[in-house]
């Protein structure tokens, strides 16, 4: 494949193809969307007796009083942003945590099988119980809720890097051998940069878990400054059921965008060689 | 001339297997040497034992020279790396400067036609393009011995044949020392100087050929009587080992 090609493919993505290409992607999951809108209309209207609609509320009542009332607004904006704040620190050190135990594990086997079944012990925890604990142990602050987020986000960070870590080609680390490289050479120059792809798949997955742990960490401490689980508990309690719609999409939001984002960093990052992360448009060439 | 690599009953055992049977064998400068045999009888192993990566259980090794090119069985790009990156990777593990390194890889690539293709990545060459890749990247060093191991098996006939000849004018150029491992009779008998066939396991190496043609070859020797004589006789001791 030439240069040339290339230049003319991108050019041929430029004006009425890349538009139809973007509404390609764009119309069936908005598709999707109006299905589930009626669907839901469907089910208010003609599935709940009118004394039992506050159970399901018509979605222009959720943009109504979720979204165009400006304190309710204002309210799950905070929480959104306290929410997003603890979800991305958590993150961050749970991918500084987690890399860094990868990266350990995967310089000897006897370090790997020790760590190994505290790693899978992360994952199997109920974080639930754990939860009362933490407070007790770091207050009810900004500590206890990244803490939170840590311990559910560390697991795919784990187990992907060390995947990626140990999976380079056997050949490829003969060739280091042959040329005398150290441990740290061969981690640099073959382990990690082989590891990356999943390491952002590790990524993406944990980004959607952390916004699930700063959520579900809010809701039970339930104290200090409102976060998103916080306003979930206060609503339902309530029987808020507008507010209630309003908080879950903005949290469903979160998640997703949380997800969009690794999703782009790891198709801009390793996506020009990695077949997994190749940008479809690329894929066939 | 002394040799550049010299087994001396060599040996090599897997737990209880024996790979090989004692090996005697010598390579020098100059010398192209083709060895074929069945599959699973330790062709591998030899190239290992040359290049160092394991130590043979009786016997030794001895190699007049550290700096060995190993070509693999598949290309084993980096694929996050460009053609041109793959290819100086074993010059930033030597301590090479960045524009020395720079600079062989320009030679190199132009050696095996790609610097048209040196901001490539892997993921958009043809096989061919990419075991080219490999080799260049073997030869930034140029070293003294090279290590084949059936580099050329996944390719097709004609990519094939196309890169026996540039590795035979390669060959010719700079007439290095060359272990080359292959399935292929073929392509045994138009690379080498001398050609070794090993028995099926524990391996043994049972005949030996020396092939008169003069470097640099034209691919059409391969269509002369007296290849297909030579090619014959080889692949009869090759049956008779299996």
């Amino acid at each position: 494949m030439s240069n040339r090609t290339e230049e003319t493919t991108n050019a041929s993505r430029d004006g009425p193809a890349r538009i139809r290409e973007l509404l390609g992607v764009a119309i069936p999951p908005a598709l999707v969307a109006l299905a589930i809108i009626l669907l839901w209309y469907g089910i208010t209207f003609f599935v709940l007796e009118p004394d039992r609609r506050f159970l399901l509320p018509p979605p222009h009542d959720v943009i109504q009083e979720g979204i165009l009332d400006g304190a309710v607004l204002a309210e799950i904006m905070g929480g959104l942003y306290r929410t997003a704040m603890v979800a991305g620190l958590g993150l961050v050190i749970g991918f500084a945590l987690g890399f860094s135990m990868a990266l350990v594990m995967s310089q000897a086997k006897w370090i790997e099988r020790s760590l190994y079944p505290w790693a899978v012990v992360c994952q199997t925890v109920p974080i639930l119980a754990l939860v009362p604990l933490l407070g007790f142990w770091f207050g009810f602050g900004l500590m206890s809720r990244v803490t939170v987020c840590v311990i559910i986000a560390l697991f795919p960070i784990i187990i992907n890097s060390l995947t990626g870590l140990q999976g380079a080609d056997p050949r490829l680390h003969d060739l280091l051998t042959l040329h005398n490289a150290g441990r740290w050479t061969r981690a640099l120059k073959l382990q990690i940069p082989a590891a990356r792809p999943l390491i952002f798949t590790g990524l993406r997955t944990s980004a959607g878990l952390s916004v699930i742990g700063a959520i579900v960490g809010d809701f039970f401490f339930g104290r200090g400054q409102p976060g998103l689980g916080i306003l979930l508990d206060r609503y339902s309690r309530r029987l808020r059921s507008e507010e209630l719609l309003a908080a879950v999409i903005a949290a469903c939001l979160l998640g997703v965008v949380a997800f969009w984002i690794f999703g782009v960093i790891g198709r801009r990052a390793v996506g020009h060689w990695d077949p997994s992360w190749a940008d479809e448009r690329n894929k066939d060439t | 001339m002394d040799p550049v690599i010299a087994f001396t009953e060599v040996t090599k055992s897997f737990g209880s297997i024996d790979a090989l049977d004692p090996i005697r064998l010598t390579i020098r400068k100059g010398e192209f040497v083709s060895l074929v045999g069945p599959s699973g009888c330790g062709k591998s192993t030899v190239l290992r034992l040359g290049s160092g990566l394991i130590e043979p259980t009786t016997g030794t090794v001895s190699r007049s020279s550290d700096n060995v090119g190993y070509i693999f069985q598949e290309p084993t790009l980096m694929p996050w790396r460009t053609v041109e990156q793959n290819v100086t990777f074993l010059g930033e593990l030597d301590g090479l400067s960045r524009r020395e390194a720079r600079a062989r890889a320009d030679e190199v690539l132009s050696l095996v036609g790609l610097q048209e293709f040196r901001n490539h990545y892997p993921l958009a060459l043809s096989g061919g393009m990419k075991m080219r890749t490999s080799i260049a990247r073997s030869m930034l060093l140029d070293p003294d011995l090279f290590l084949f191991d059936e580099p050329f098996g996944a390719l097709d006939q004609i990519s094939r044949a196309r890169l026996n000849a540039e590795l035979c004018a390669l060959f010719s150029e700079r007439r290095f020392a060359a272990l080359f491992v292959t399935h292929s009779v073929d392509e045994a008998v138009f690379l080498a100087s001398r050609l070794l066939v090993m028995s099926k396991r524990p391996g043994r190496l049972v005949a030996e050929f020396e092939i008169p043609y003069e470097f640099p070859r034209q691919p059409e020797i391969r269509y002369e009587p007296e290849f297909a004589v030579l090619a014959g006789q080889v692949a009869a001791a090759l049956a008779e080992a299996s």
